[in-house]
């Protein structure tokens, strides 16, 4: 069985359509999407239409939930002034661009979501298991923290999103973290690709890695997923969305929001 | 009841996320005005830890779930067996060490780059450098202390670590953006492209109560004031420090006697009453001792941690 995970839509409809052709041509059964619908990118509208109209199941993101309620911030805790500018004005955008309809669907989003899928326990969060804007960075993120916060959801693997970087790692307890990460904006590595999570339930067990109660194999693939960038440039720019987002698109760099990097993280970047 | 006559708030230990090491105990090479826990050359009321102790606290924390460990003084890099710890430590977890970035070596920062590199976690730099300048460095922290702070700053850049800066604000509040910009550009003139900026109120104890002014009654958390108040702000709320003397509730409140909670973290209590000024800085700032990229704040409307 193959299901497919997608994080951080952040308003980029156009690789959101390009995700789910592309995990559907490639045998997903089932597609998720771990929250954070709006910022950054352009009409915001256009992805949560896309996500309803799909059937793609939901929890909700610390974005969605600001949205959803018409809160004053999108509640991602950056700690630089300039960061939180930039954050403001992506913020103020998406609200104001955002049905009444669609922030009623938002807002009753579940924060969590458990499943099982042939013995497979799964849960789904945006950010921890424990707190929805929580930030779980691959080198700032000890094992033994993941098999603390994870050991209550019961799950076998649990999946998260929010830092906008993808990583894995089994724990001492065999468990399996994902982080599956986002569609709306590149990984920071010079690539205008951006990167979604499937997942295989597999009967061959080969005795390594996270095993589900009925002996099935979880095996997680991140798929660089190329699409129409310069589109979602063209209509950003048309949006007047601040040029240095539209620089993160073209480039694959990030520009803005960078203060909140581990050292680790933010070496691998260019700012 | 605190020196109010109100009732002092409680806070319940949710999670052990972070663990402090008061790796050099308060010995410095440097004697700030404002130490709120007095640390200089010749103040040993806390002594350093050993190499061994570091490593009981790490197997021991394991079970805890510790999400980071950091490394703070004194001045870390005064105790010889420090190197050893942090690579040690970057065994189990990500780790961060405050420094005041005077007595750093090369061959200590090869060995740590490199140790590093070869595992998961990140090993974090914190210089701590109260201004911009030397006219507004010095006086705090000493004649010349900038110019080879901005020195230990270059060399640990040459060594490939993205430091992050703290300063405690001993400036106007509205001044912080001026001082925050003229701290990007002096840090860029040594090779600090990609600062991490952060700022730190005064603590008003220690040092800090002889330059300026103690904590008065007033300064205080209540127990009525944490209703609704989100404690994950409050570093005791998820982390305990471990000195040469057992185990305290928080690295600020390390002279008081009180904030002695047990010898081990295993037998330490969850809860703490805080009784003491400083916890109304902290309740008032938040998260004034974790990392930029740990900052998370609870979502309005969630449930705590």
């Amino acid at each position: 069985m193959r299901l497919a995970f997608l994080g951080g839509i952040y308003s980029n409809h156009v690789a959101l359509d390009a995700a789910l052709h592309d995990a559907r041509r490639r045998g997903a059964e089932e597609v998720f999407c771990l929250g954070d619908m709006g910022a950054f990118g352009p009409h915001p509208d256009r992805a949560v239409d896309t996500l309803r109209e799909q059937d793609v199941i939901c929890v909700q993101g610390n974005y969605d939930d600001s949205i959803g309620r018409a809160l004053e911030d999108c509640q991602c805790g950056y700690t630089d002034p300039q960061d939180n500018l930039f954050a403001q004005i992506s913020y103020d955008y998406t609200l104001a661009n955002t049905s009444s309809e669609h922030r009623d669907w938002l807002r009753q989003l579940p924060k969590s979501l458990d499943f099982e899928r042939d013995g497979v326990r799964f849960h789904l969060c945006h950010g921890s298991p424990r707190r929805t804007n929580e930030f779980l960075w691959e080198s700032t993120t000890s094992t033994a923290f993941l098999d603390r916060v994870m050991e209550p959801t019961g799950a076998d693997v649990v999946l998260g999103t929010h830092t906008g970087l993808h990583w894995t790692r089994q724990t001492h307890q065999g468990r399996r973290f994902v982080n599956v990460g986002v569609l709306g904006r590149p990984a920071n590595d010079g690539k205008t690709c951006v990167w979604y999570t499937l997942i295989d339930l597999m009967r061959e067990a080969n005795g390594g890695g996270v095993q589900g109660r009925d002996g099935e194999t979880v095996s997680v693939e991140f798929v660089p997923l190329e699409y129409d960038h310069g589109r979602l440039a063209t209509e950003m720019r048309a949006e007047r969305l601040p040029e240095e987002f539209v620089e993160t698109i073209e480039t694959g760099w990030w520009t803005t929001c960078l203060e909140v990097l581990p050292s680790r993280e933010r070496r691998r970047g260019r700012c | 009841m605190n020196a109010s006559g109100s009732q002092a708030g409680v806070v319940t230990l949710s999670g052990l996320d972070e663990l402090w090491f008061q790796v050099a105990g308060t010995r410095c090479n440097l004697e700030c005005a404002h130490c709120f826990i007095s640390c200089s050359p010749h103040n040993d009321s806390f002594g350093f830890l050993s190499l061994e102790a570091v490593r009981l606290a790490l197997e021991e924390s394991v079970c805890h779930g510790v999400r980071e460990y950091y490394f703070t003084g004194g001045e870390p890099f005064l105790n010889p067996e420090l190197v050893d710890m942090l690579c040690l430590a970057l065994e189990y977890g990500p780790v961060t060490v405050l420094t005041n970035a005077t007595v750093l070596k090369p061959t200590w920062l090869d060995r740590l780059q490199r140790a590093e590199s070869e595992g998961v976690y990140s090993l974090e730099f914190r210089v701590s450098i109260d201004g911009p300048d030397a006219a507004t460095n010095d006086p705090i922290r000493g004649e010349g202390t900038f110019d080879r702070a901005m020195r230990g700053v270059a060399l640990l850049v040459r060594h490939g670590m993205l430091p992050i800066i703290t300063m405690t604000r001993t400036w106007a509040d509205a001044d912080d953006p001026g001082v925050l910009t003229a701290f990007r550009r002096v840090l860029a003139e040594h090779g600090c492209e990609r600062p991490r900026l952060k700022i730190l109120p005064r603590l008003l104890i220690g040092a800090e109560a002889t330059r300026t002014c103690g904590y008065t009654e007033s300064d205080h958390v209540s127990a009525r004031m944490l209703d609704g108040y989100d404690q994950t702000q409050l570093v005791c709320s998820h982390s305990r420090t471990i000195s040469d003397r057992g185990v305290h509730v928080c690295p600020i409140l390390l002279d008081e006697p009180g904030s002695l909670v047990g010898d081990s973290l295993s037998q330490a209590p969850l809860e703490f009453q805080l009784d003491f000024g400083a916890c109304a800085t902290c309740y008032q700032y938040g998260a004034i001792c974790t990392n930029p990229s740990t900052s998370a704040y609870e979502s309005v409307g969630e449930g705590g941690a």
